[in-house]
Parts: C-alpha cells; structure tokens; sequence
C-alpha cells in the first residue's frame, strides 16, 4: 500500500491534512477556551459550527449576498447566538451541580440539531461552489485547491491575533485569570459574566470562520454535519492539553494529519476514517491524561 | 422451618401493600397479555425496554455521577447479538446475499435467552475497554469516550458485512411478542437494582456521586466502584438491546444512532437523577408520549394544512422539554426520592394540609 505511493501524493496529502487540520484546530479552540473557563464541554459548540455553515448558505445560495457581506453577517450571526446559548442555558446553571450544566449542554446541541433538521430538513444541502478557490493549480506535479492552502493561512493569522489577546490585552489576562482561579478572580473584580461572554464570542467567531471555510472545501451543509467534527474538535483539545489554545491548534493538526495519512496510507481502512479520533483518545487518555501541552491538574477540595 | 415462615409472615405484615401491588401488577400484565392488541403490545413491550435502559443508565449518571452516554452504543452491542445468534441457520444465505456470513458463525444458532445474556456480556467487555482509561480519571472524558464509541460502534457494524450485513443490517430474527419477556426481565431488573441501590455497593456509588474527594478518604475505591457500576450498567443495557432487536425483528447500524441515547437522558432528568421509581414513571410518560405526539409530524394535523406541522416538529418539542427541565426542574418529578407508601402518605398529608390551610385562610378573608 505504502509502494506505489511517490513523493507527489504524499506532499498532496500534507497539504490536506493541514487545511483538515487547521479547519480542526478553530473549532478545537472553541471547545478548549470554554472548558479552560467553565469546566464544561461545550457540545451545542458543534452545532454552532452547523448553523454558522447554514448562516452562510442561506446567506449565499438563497439570498445570493455578495460573499463579504455574508461573512459578517454568519460570523455576527453565530456569535450572537453563541452567547445567547451561554446567557440562557448555561449563565441559570452556574451555581447548580456539573451534572445539570452538562445536561443543558447536550440539550441545546438536541435542541438545535432537531430545530435545524425541523426548519432546514435534514437532506443535505449542496454548498454553491467558489472556482476561484476551488480549481486546482499545479506546482511541480502538485495539484492543489487554493482554498487548501487559504485555509491555513486564515486560521494562523486568526490564532495569532487570539494569542496576541490572551496574552497581551485586559481582556486575555482577565480570562487567564479566571481560568486560573474563577473565585480568586471574582474577588478581585474581574466581571466574570463579561469574561464568559466573551469567551463564547470569540469560540462562536472561530467556529464561524471554520464552517465558512469547511463549507469551501466540502461542499455541503446538512443538521447533523456539526456532531462529528465537534467530538473529533473535542478529542484534538484533549490530546493538545484541554485549557491551552496552542495545544488545541498543536491537537487539531495532529488529528487532521493522521487521519488524511491514515486514508492514504491504507485505503482499506477509508471506512474507519471517524474512528481513529477515538483510538487517538484513548491512547492519550491512558498515557498523558494532561495533553501534550497540559499542566496537571490537581483536584482542591 | 418454623422460624423462616415466621419471618416471611412477619416480612409479609411489614410490606403487604408492596406485594399486593406486586400481586395486582403481575394480574396486570398477565391480562394485557391477553387482551391488548398488536399496536399496543409493541408499545408497551418498547416501554419495559425504555425503563431497562434508563434504570442502567440512571445507575451509572444519577446514583454513581458518572456521565455516560454510550447507551446506544451498548444496546447496540445487545442487539447485535442476539441478531447474528438467533437468526435461523437456513435463512442466513437469503439475509447474507451481498456477502455471505463468516465461516465460524454461519452455523451457530443460540436459543434466546442464551444470547441475550451474551449480549449483555459483550456489552460488558466492551466498557471495560472504555471505562478503563476513563474511570481512572476525574473529569467528564467518560461523557465524551462513550459518545465517541457509540458512534464508532456504528461505523464498525456498518463496515464489518460478514458479521453484522453492513449497511442492510439483519432481518427476520425470530420475535417476542409476550409481554412476559420484556416486562419480566424488566421486574428482574428493576428488583435487581433496587438490591443493588440499597446494599454497601449502592451507598459507595451515592458517596462517589456528592463528593469524590471525601468518598476516597473514607475508604472507597473509585475506580473499582465506578467500574462496578459502569460495568453493570453496560450489562443491563446490552440486555435492553437484545431485548429491542428481538421486538423488532430487525437491527441495522441507523436505528442505533446516538440521539437514541438522548430519549433515555430525557427520561432520567424528567424522572429525577437518582430515582429508580422515577425512571420507571418517565420512561412511560417519554415512550408513551413520544407516540402520542405523532401528529406534530403530519403535515395535516386537526384537518387543516397548517405549515408548522411537519416532520421533525415532535423532536424540536421534546429536546425543548429536556432543556425547560434542566433549567426549572432541576430535580425532575422525583429528585432522588422513591415512590414508597411513607412517600405517598407523606405527600398526601401536605397536600390535604395545603388544602386546609386554603380553606381558612379564604375564611378567614370573608369574615
């Protein structure tokens, strides 16, 4: 399987697994942030990723906007909605038991899976093509999408400037802070419901600019479209080191990697291409519970 | 032998309300059996495979406080089972037409009952593999594995075509239609549970569920604990599975997707996390509901064509209700409490003295 495969291809499966990579890596940070905050997995946090891809098909293929102003409106769109899921369902339940909290969550990703397959249907809807980003160009041998290698490059200018923020503004040491110690923080005067808001923004913003992208590559949007790319972002926060936006980018492109390699390498587990996110899981949960780039985390009573 | 009838008549004194009512119940069942119609067999057969389900379920999420939610994956796994065990030898060629069935099981046939179990069994091996790298850990990587793997499990059946038939799952597995088998190996369960709840087991599980850190110090082991019920869980829901295909008569890979899981979440949270009794209740209000709500599906519900009618509409209802739940009824109809006789008396007289007290007080007003 490996013969037979030349040096063309190869680098051609690189690039995918960065762009599959770098589509991970921005949801991944999404997932990570909350949890780094709250202590919870954020599940609606996928179908946030399918409405903001909804956002923009309607927003292209049914009221044919220019694609800049659909851009704003999607990310305006999802982030308004990602901090609406956090004022309504989360915000009542800060003082309640993990348990409820977490219960909510699955129930807004229910909520919204149902509602989109109740208002969108649930047959998948064809994405209108860009061929600006998607006819191949050839280097060398190489042919490849232009939106593989944009994508890329927006999400490392995106990750940059979230770097920037986290570590050089108010706001960015003000979610370090709460993450660290949520009481300590509140006692010091940091707005807490600010920061948490925030967070939801900046994830929601991330995950909008992800489903734009996606949506270039794959041309297709249907209700459930956020499930599997939400667990396998959740998997790439883990294996990052859950907490830490760099190990979520560092877990996104792990996962993006081996899963492009693991279908070229052996195309006879293309079916089990969902799986291996999963063996990544539990692999690192029994070696390096903490992630790649985790600190260990120690449980106060 | 005198001492023990002694002690039955004195047991018998003590809970003769619970075995009437268990008397009255077994009459009950007995009668349905008889006289109920096909429909409403089937319904009432799903709902004993509901209160299964989310009684396991609620063992691992409301009395242990771990968070799992691979209950599809593992009914799956049950289901399965029984599918490939029970199917008649002579039929699997006609079944198997795309390829044909493994070597080393095209000619194994178990009765029922012996593959249920195995079922629950394999259900069982399966959760060692998950629980172990995530029971060890504190945190809620459990909630995220086992919803991973009930996905997995999904795409393995649809890929594995000598075992399971892929995509076109496995027809005509010989069917139950008595009432006796779901609601009789739900009482077993049901019993089984409340044993369980009520031992040292149980208290051990419950002091894992308020605090971890306090239970470790008091001498719990967690991991084996939370193994134990976890393990048990799996059992009982591979059971459920086996159960659910064998009412069926059909198992393919999308019947086992994972919003299944979400129906038995709905229940426990609307029974109360914690209460086994609760969960029973639930799990016929949701399945019943669930069907009694048909007609949000059809375009044409009370004759008129109204828009919002359309599939979809009942689920968009129920995940709503799942949401409503957790942010005002946090406790759900039961909290941790059981439906016992001190119970009902107990609610019984606060509510004949709300009652009372009304009655005064707009006395009281008039004069």
């Amino acid at each position: 399987m490996v013969v037979g495969m030349t040096m063309e291809t190869f680098l051609q499966q690189l690039i995918n697994g960065l762009s599959l990579g770098s589509l991970y890596a921005l949801i991944a940070i999404g997932y990570t942030m909350v949890y780094g905050i709250l202590r919870l997995i954020n599940f609606a946090h996928g179908d946030i990723f399918m409405m903001a891809a909804y956002f923009t098909y309607f927003g292209i293929a049914v009221f044919f906007l220019p694609w800049y102003v659909t851009f704003i409106i999607t990310i305006g769109l999802t982030i308004l909605l990602g901090v609406t899921i956090e004022r309504v369902a989360y915000r009542p339940l800060r003082d309640a038991p993990k348990t409820s909290l977490l219960i909510s969550a699955i129930g807004v990703s229910f909520l919204l899976e149902n509602v989109a397959t109740y208002l969108f249907s649930g047959k998948p809807q064809a994405f209108p093509e860009f061929p600006l980003l998607t006819t191949p160009f050839f280097i060398g041998g190489l042919s490849i999408q232009p939106v593989s290698i944009v994508i890329p490059i927006v999400a490392f200018i995106l990750m940059s400037a979230l770097l920037f923020m986290i570590n050089k503004t108010k706001l960015g040491m003000a979610m370090r802070a709460v993450a660290v110690d949520y009481d300590t923080a509140k006692l010091m005067g940091i707005k807490i419901n600010g920061v948490i808001s925030s967070t939801f923004a900046i994830g929601s913003a991330l995950a909008a600019v992800g489903a734009i992208l996606w949506c270039m590559k794959y041309p297709s949007v249907l209700p459930l479209m956020g499930v599997v790319p939400g667990l396998k972002c959740f998997i790439a926060a883990v294996i990052g080191g859950i907490g830490n936006v760099k190990g979520a980018v560092l877990g996104g492109l792990i996962l993006g990697f081996s899963e492009v390699l693991m279908v070229a390498f052996f195309p006879a587990l293309t079916g089990y291409r969902d799986a291996i996110a999963f063996v990544i899981l539990i692999i690192i949960l029994l070696f390096l519970p903490n992630g790649l780039l985790g600190k260990k985390q120690v449980e106060k009573v | 032998m005198n001492e023990t009838q002694n002690s039955l008549g004195a047991y018998l004194k003590l809970h003769w309300k619970t075995a009437v009512f268990l008397v009255v119940l077994l009459i009950g069942i007995g009668l349905a059996d008889i006289f109920v119609d096909s429909y409403m067999r089937r319904l009432l057969n799903l709902c004993a495979i509901y209160v299964i389900v989310s009684l396991a379920m609620n063992l691992v999420n409301g009395f242990t406080g771990q968070f799992s939610l691979g209950q599809a994956g593992f009914m799956a796994i049950g289901a399965y089972t029984v599918a490939i065990f029970t199917v008649p030898v002579e039929s699997r060629t006609a079944i198997f037409y795309l390829e044909p069935m493994a070597p080393f099981l095209a000619n194994i046939q178990l009765p029922f009952v012996v593959a249920l179990i195995l079922g629950g069994l394999a259900s069982v091996v399966v959760a060692f593999f998950i629980g172990s790298p995530c029971l060890r850990l504190r945190g809620d990587y459990l909630a995220i594995a086992t919803l991973g793997f009930s996905e997995i499990i999904r795409i393995v059946f649809t890929n594995t075509q000598s075992i399971t038939n892929g995509a076109l799952g496995i027809k005509s597995i010989p069917t139950i239609s008595s009432l006796w088998w779901t609601y009789g190996t739900a009482l077993l369960i049901i019993i089984a549970t409340i044993l369980l709840v009520y031992s040292s087991y149980g208290r051990a599980f419950k002091s894992i569920r308020e605090d971890e850190i306090a239970a470790e110090a008091m001498g719990v082991g967690l991991f084996k604990t939370k193994m134990t019920s976890f393990l048990i869980g799996a059992f009982f829901t591979g059971i459920g599975g086996g159960l659910f295909a064998a009412l069926l008569g059909t198992v393919d890979p999308k019947q086992f997707y994972f919003t299944l899981t979400y129906n038995f979440l709905l229940i426990i949270v609307l029974g109360g996390m914690g209460s086994i009794s609760g969960t029973i209740i639930a799990s016929f209000l949701v399945t019943l509901g669930q069907e009694a709500l048909r007609f949000l599906d059809e375009p044409m519900a009370f004759g008129l064509d109204l828009p919002i009618f359309r599939p979809g509409l009942r689920m968009v209802v129920f995940s709503f209700l799942l949401m409503i739940i957790v942010l005002f009824y946090r406790k759900g109809l039961m909290g941790t409490n059981e439906l016992t006789w001190d119970f009902m008396a107990q609610k019984f007289q606060s509510i004949k003295k709300k009652l009372s007290r009304k009655k005064t007080s707009t006395e009281g007003g008039g004069k």
